[in-house]
């Protein structure tokens, strides 16, 4: 260990992991795109805007598993309420990207949404005003979850809730704000949510290059968002947020104020799961009160399960193998999805605790 | 609250200097317990107990199983609150307000019965957890370890034994030498006053002799409280002996005086 040595030089070079799963995300961003504006319509190597947008999405998922990864994997927080903070970033999008559709809303209004046209308002609500601004939008996505997961975790850390109690406390957070958010009178669409998105900055969200742009924002998302995770769980900051999951009193009393270490990484992993649900809402076109369902969460801590926790890697690894199959399943087998889910946790539990990560590493050792 | 507000307020504690005043001996003494009580479910673990430990001393405490010796290290560090009682540390820091942090870093180490190392970090790494110094989650997150630290790894890293052992992951320690690497923690933190409970379980006598060395070394610099049972090992480094019994002092004074003690040969012999 010789501390002269770059840190980021370290991090993604020295380590094998986290070196593939950078020059695989890579290939992915150059080559996508590439193919999809470059082969012509009909050639085998033509890749559709539909997959590459559908890829975008995955990522944003990736994203949002490595945000779980950070807190569970490698500070044994078990959230089962991480998709609040994707929705709630994804709602400060949303409401940004309303704003933009202007007069070209069913109603024309050249302020007010649709929806609360719809519902007889006369005003735009005060938490809608000035996010018409992309900057603020931003900032918005950024705040929002940050500051539910500060007030959030500020209170359950302190009181020093762990384990079982604070993963069901969690999954009541998404379930309240689910409730909350289906009301008309919370002023984000109710039920419908936000949709019929027209462009962003100013560009049309249906045209290619739009496409192209907010899926290379997605991989460049994920990337940083891995880098920096890669950067704190191999600090020394992450060697005492294990040493928290795994021995939390001890590492009191030699003097680390434990609610301070998981209230900063709670909030840092809720902002970005927040940036990831700000990236998906423009690729799907829709976000609704649905994000916020306690099973959500549940399915996004079973990606984590799959691919391998306390990787990093293996969460975005997860993410992707497991939406996979979950998007071939509703595609031939829909009634069947939740049992198979159900099914390959329990699996996954029971045979590979270490996920498709661990498996790999076992083959590896057992052949050599 | 505005968020910006929020933050800086977080950032200002937790980067923040220490709240607790600094240690104080002037009167020479260390450690001050006085009628301290703690009951578990109406059962009484500590029972008015009253202990002084001067400044430098190497103080060892013996009593039967259950007489309270664990749960009043557990007092002195924050784990449990007793009922009645007060607890200072010096003349200045009252223990009974502060957190287990807070009172790791106003100088009190601890060394547990059963050895609770970090599992799946290397021996080294513990080491370094334990490290006196700034652990503020910013100063933490940015912090590199400096030469002279390292070298003051390696060298506890040699006291303890376990120079070879660096790289391996703690949780496959023998529990000989995750005692040792307990020792070598509490050493790391560099505390005024140590608390070191059953030191020399699953130790050979050789490794025994040495610890016992290691800790009539440090008292005279540091303050020093042993709890053990191995009388061998007592009679070796004590100078003053506490008896607990059933939560409060038995008796206090020589190893000599202790043994003749009619009261403690009736609590050892009756038991
Ligand atoms: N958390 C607790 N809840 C209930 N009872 C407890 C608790 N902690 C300790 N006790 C009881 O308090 C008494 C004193 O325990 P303590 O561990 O302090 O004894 P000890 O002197 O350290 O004994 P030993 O020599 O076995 O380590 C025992 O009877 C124990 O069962
Ligand atoms: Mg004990």
């Amino acid at each position: 260990m010789s501390p002269q040595q770059s840190l980021i030089g370290r991090l993604l070079l020295n380590e094998r992991g986290s070196r593939y799963f950078l020059i695989v995300l890579l290939g992915f961003a150059l080559i996508v795109p590439a193919l999809h504006l470059l082969m012509p319509e009909g050639s085998a190597l033509q890749i559709s805007g539909y997959t590459m947008t559908l890829l975008g999405k995955y990522m944003c998922y990736a994203l949002l598993a490595i945000a779980i990864d950070l807190v569970w994997g490698y500070c044994g927080i078990l959230s089962l309420g991480h998709t609040a903070f994707f929705a709630l970033g994804g709602y400060a999008m949303g409401m940004y990207l309303m704003r933009q559709i202007g007069t070209r809303g069913v109603y024309g209004d050249p302020i007010l949404p649709d929806f609360m046209v719809f519902l007889n308002w006369k005003e735009l609500p005060w938490f809608w005003h000035g996010m018409n601004h992309f900057p603020i939008a931003l900032f918005m996505v950024l705040a929002v979850p940050a500051v539910l997961a500060y007030v959030f975790g500020w209170l359950a850390f302190r009181s020093r809730v762990t384990g079982v109690y604070l993963s069901i406390i969690t999954q009541a957070l998404t379930y309240a704000l689910l409730l909350a958010f289906f009301r008309n009178e919370m002023g984000f669409g109710g039920n419908n949510g936000l949709t019929d998105f027209k462009e962003l900055l100013g560009f049309e969200l249906q045209a290619p290059g739009t496409r192209v742009a907010l899926y290379l924002a997605s991989a460049l998302a994920l990337g940083l968002g891995y880098a920096a995770c890669r950067y704190i769980v191999s600090s020394r900051f992450g060697r005492v947020i294990e040493a928290i999951r795994d021995a939390e009193s001890r590492a009191r009393f030699i003097g680390y104020r434990v609610e301070d270490y998981k209230l900063w990484v709670w909030v840092f992993s809720a902002i970005l799961a927040g940036i990831a649900g700000a990236l998906y809402v423009p690729q799907v076109g829709i976000i609704n009160p649905g994000e916020f369902a306690p099973i959500n969460s549940i399915e996004v801590v079973v990606w984590v399960a799959v691919g391998g926790r306390g990787t990093l890697y293996g969460a975005a690894l997860g993410a992707l193998l497991v939406n996979y199959a979950k998007t071939w399943f509703t595609a031939v087998l829909p009634e069947i999805w939740l049992y198979a889910l159900g099914a390959l946790f329990v699996g996954v539990t029971l045979f590979l605790p270490q996920g498709v990560v661990g498996l790999a590493a076992k083959l590896k050792r057992s052949k050599s | 609250m505005s968020v910006t507000e929020a933050f800086a307020r977080v950032l200002s504690r937790s980067g923040g200097s220490s709240r607790a005043p600094t240690l104080d001996t002037s009167h020479n003494i260390v450690l001050y317990l006085e009628d301290i009580s703690v009951s578990f479910d109406g059962f009484k673990a500590l029972n008015s107990l009253n202990l002084y430990i001067e400044a430098g001393e190497l103080r060892c405490i013996i009593g039967p199983n259950g007489a309270g010796k664990t749960t009043m290290m557990d007092v002195i560090t924050g784990k449990t609150r007793p009922d009645e009682g007060s607890a200072w540390f010096g003349q200045t820091i009252d223990l009974l307000r502060l957190t287990e942090p807070e009172i790791a870093k106003a100088g009190i180490g601890r060394k547990f019965q059963k050895p609770t190392v970090f599992g799946s970090h290397t021996v080294f790494e513990n080491l370094e957890l334990a490290m006196a110094g700034d652990k503020s989650v910013w100063k933490i997150l940015f912090a590199r370890l400096r030469a002279e630290q390292i070298a003051r790894i390696e060298e506890v890293l040699e006291t303890i034994g376990l120079k070879d052992h660096r790289q391996v992951l703690a949780g496959g320690l023998s529990h000989g030498q995750k005692q040792w690497l307990e020792i070598g923690m509490l050493l790391m933190q560099d505390p005024e006053l140590l608390l070191v409970d059953e030191p020399v379980a699953g130790m050979t006598p050789q490794e025994t002799e040495h610890t016992a060395e290691l800790l009539v070394g440090l008292a005279g610099k540091r303050s020093v409280v042993v709890v053990e049972h191995d009388m061998e090992f007592v009679r070796s480094i004590a100078r003053t002996v506490t008896v607990l019994h059933q939560g409060s002092v038995l008796a206090e004074g020589s190893m000599q005086e202790v043994q003749n003690d009619p009261k403690v040969v009736e609590v050892y012999l009756g038991d």
